[in-house]
């Protein structure tokens, strides 16, 4: 008893870090985990919030892809449903980014109802597609 | 030849089977054969594959997949490892060299604890074959054999990557021994200091090349992605740096239990997470459950069965602990302040961050339960994982002065002076001509302060420039690898406050000025290699006299069907310039405009450097008993 009254000390401080711990990560995972849409998911709900980062997945459109200046570009992401998502891109893309093939951008929508992309992800083999793609296909096929 | 590399293979599992039960049995000598003999049975077995790679013997499935004849030699070799079924059989090699370097070095004079250790061991090694030999065995045959092969992944014939997963698996399955000695120690009811002596070598050979294995992966990631970082926070990454991590928190909490017998309880459960860990990290890895920029093999059935075997081993593990702990003996008395209580806030640190990485890496499989599709990303490890380790930092060279059982506190307001005064030299260059971010202030000042606190801490212990030569083996570790901590967060700050990144699109003949570097596109063109081809962009990078050229490629292999991006690095010492090639785009006037991502790095080496420095030190504590304590113990 009289070591456990030694160590309060400490095992209040242990107890404080925890409990921030839980705390900070409660408080990021609310503001940092990214959902995922595919357009037909954002048709539904409506579009997510302005300057929330989101991810949006799909297919490349054909015959979308648009060049701007210097590295600038735009193109459409389908998902099968009809329903498309503008994107609008600076730099450069993935290997596999082509027309017709999966593709995950992760952006912001703006106040005009733009979107942004920070980063655009694309099959990076043969084999190997994102997961949400994946099932997004299944759902609509 | 295959044939006869799987009947090895069947040899080595029945071997560890038969080492399972002498082991248990508690006869340390006939383990002891059993694990030699299935080191060799499985050394032949996985020579057999390496020979099937090398000689392009596609009659075998598995070489028929993965490799092609022209690929460079090394690059067959080490496409032996460069595949699920060819990895996981290098985990089983691995595994078993573990419990025969165990059966050749274990001398505790406890015949019958090391017999159970090499028993468990033998147990964990069958696990790992069963399920090579059952769920992805490599040495299926081809009829008709193929002319040619499919390839291996051009991303991964890099010489890092031909490197990374035979350090990473020495480190992930170099637990499995430590586990083994914990659950030993468990079925005896003994974690005391001669376990911990033992044990605590162990944990150090699995540590080092886990460590080098992770910033081989990192280093290849920075160059061969073209991304421009070195660390995502990819679940791939996080399933390394958790056992890493835990790692860690153990090498730590055992010297505890091996200077005073103290903490057996939190040891032994320390060494049996980090190789449930390891398990976890294959798990996720393998079965394809998360979204991973480099995740290969996606087989629910195979995810199924490592997540049984998880189940099994780290359940069965953990139950023994359930009934043993309460019996373990208790070291002496000890106080919060002191080095008992200084190393118990390094493991309460620790766990909590692996704790957090875990929670951001399975989060996404939480809620897609609920039916939601999320990422967790790098904020939320930046708002996490950053401020509860930087809590560990600033404390470490503070209490790594504290003594065994009661510290002196007297000297403690010095230390928070001195860190105060550090903090205080980087905000006021922050706001004056140096423009530093807070954050990143304080994170240099961290940095500062962790390569001096290593240096005084080696002083405080020399005492005169005299006997510096003399200071243990251990001593020395400790300082090299903490002060690699701090040159690894000098590295990471300044990196990720410093780097600076643009796209550019030229054309040809353009040129154009990125962060201070005046960049030249001379040409673009076609070159061929052995086995692939590629666009080549020359560029003419200029800054100030120095003038560097610079060739980032993007290559297409066509046996696999594969493009891969070749960057160029320009080290000035200080930083790297770094371009990655991306996609030719021709505009209406029928011009192509090339375009490229130009990354300034500054300091990256450092956080290499550091990693090496953390590796070197703590392999320098295995030689840690002094040669006289032997004589003074006898």
């Amino acid at each position: 008893m009289r070591a456990r009254a030694k160590r309060l000390w400490g095992v209040s401080i242990a107890a404080v870090l925890l409990v921030s711990a839980v705390a900070l990560a409660a408080v990021a995972l609310r503001q940092h985990a990214d959902l995922f849409y595919t357009p037909q998911l954002i048709a539904e709900r409506g579009q997510p919030d302005v300057g929330k980062r989101v991810r949006i997945g799909g297919w490349v459109q054909i015959d979308s892809i648009e060049y701007g200046e210097g590295a600038d570009m735009t193109f459409l992401i389908e998902d099968g449903s009809g329903e498309t998502v503008e994107v609008a891109y600076t730099g450069v893309v993935p290997d596999l980014f082509r027309e017709g093939e999966g593709v995950v951008a992760t952006g912001r929508f703006g106040a005009g109802g733009d979107f942004t992309a920070e980063n655009i992800l694309a099959k990076h083999d043969e084999n190997y597609e994102p997961r949400e793609l994946k099932n997004a296909r299944q759902a609509t096929s | 030849m295959i044939e006869a590399g799987h009947f090895a293979a069947f040899l080595a599992l029945a071997l560890s089977f038969l080492q399972a039960g002498q082991g248990l049995l508690g006869q340390r000598k006939a383990a002891g054969l059993s694990a030699l003999i299935a080191f060799g049975a499985m050394a032949f077995s996985f020579l057999t594959l390496i020979v099937a790679f090398a000689t392009s013997d596609f009659s075998v499935q598995l070489v028929a997949a993965n490799s092609h004849t022209l690929k460079p030699f090394v690059y067959k070799i080490a496409g032996t490892w460069g595949n699920h079924e060819g990895s996981m059989a290098l985990w089983c090699l691995v595994g078993i060299g573990f419990g025969a370097a165990g059966a050749r070095f274990l001398s505790t004079g406890r015949p019958v604890f090391e017999a159970r250790a090499l028993g468990v061991q033998g147990v964990l090694n069958a696990g790992a074959l069963a399920y090579l030999l059952l769920a992805s065995s490599p040495f299926t045959r081809l009829d008709p054999a193929p002319l040619q092969g499919a390839g291996l992944n051009p991303l991964l014939q890099d010489p890092a990557l031909a490197a990374h997963p035979p350090m990473l698996y020495l480190g992930y399955v170099g637990y499995s021994f430590v586990f083994a000695l914990a659950a030993a120690g468990l079925i005896e009811g003994r974690i005391d200091r001669v376990w911990a002596r033992t044990a605590r070598i162990w944990a150090l050979a699995a540590f080092v090349p886990l460590t080098l294995g992770i910033a081989l992966g990192s280093y290849w990631a920075y160059y061969e992605l073209g991304w421009g970082g070195w660390w995502f926070w990819d679940p791939v990454e996080n399933a390394s740096l958790m056992p890493w991590l835990l790692g860690a928190a153990l090498m730590h909490s055992v010297i505890v239990t091996e200077k005073r017998g103290s903490f057996g309880v939190w040891t032994s459960l320390l060494a049996v997470l980090a190789f449930c860990f390891s398990m976890l990290g294959a798990f996720l890895v393998r079965s394809g459950v998360l979204t991973s920029v480099h995740a290969f093999a996606i087989d629910p059935l195979r995810g199924s069965l490592l997540l049984a075997g998880l189940l099994v081993f780290g359940g069965a593990a953990l139950l023994l602990f359930a009934l043993r702990a309460s019996k373990l003996a208790a070291g002496p008395d000890w106080t919060t302040a002191s080095r008992e209580g200084a190393l118990m806030g390094n493991n309460l640190v620790l766990v909590v961050a692996t704790a957090t990485v875990l929670l951001g890496t399975l989060f996404p499989l939480i809620a897609e339960a609920t039916g939601e599709t999320i990422s967790v990303g790098e904020p939320y490890f930046n708002l996490t994982f950053t401020p509860i380790m930087s809590l560990a930092l600033i404390s470490l060279p503070v209490v790594q002065a504290w003594s065994w059982g009661k510290a002196d506190l007297s000297s403690i307001w010095k230390f928070a002076a001195a860190f105060a005064g550090i903090v205080a030299i980087f905000w006021l260059a922050g706001i004056g001509p140096f423009d530093i971010p807070l954050l990143a202030g304080v994170g240099l000042a961290i940095a500062v302060w962790l390569i001096g606190g290593a240096a005084f801490e080696l002083w405080r212990r020399a005492k005169t420039r005299q006997r510096l030569p003399q200071m243990p083996a251990r001593v020395w570790g400790m300082t090299l690898a903490h002060a690699g901590l701090g040159l690894f967060v000098l590295g990471a700050v300044l990196e990720t406050s410093g780097r600076t990144h643009t796209t550019i699109a030229l054309q040809e003949g353009q040129s154009t000025s990125v962060a201070g570097w005046q960049l030249t596109l001379d040409d673009v063109e076609s070159i061929e290699g052995p086995n692939w081809y590629a666009e080549r962009a020359s560029l003419t990078a200029r800054h100030g006299g120095t003038v560097a050229s610079m060739t980032p490629h993007k290559r297409f292999y066509p046996a696999a069907q594969m493009p891969t991006t070749e960057t160029a690095i320009h080290k000035t010492g200080l930083s790297d310039l770094y371009v990655a090639l991306g996609d030719g785009r021709r505009n209406q006037q029928g011009e192509t405009r090339w375009t490229f991502e130009v990354f300034l790095n500054p300091l990256i080496d450092l956080i290499y450097l550091g990693t090496i420095f953390i590796a070197l030190g703590a392999g320098l504590c295995v030689f840690g008993r002094r040669k006289h304590t032997a004589t003074e113990a006898a």
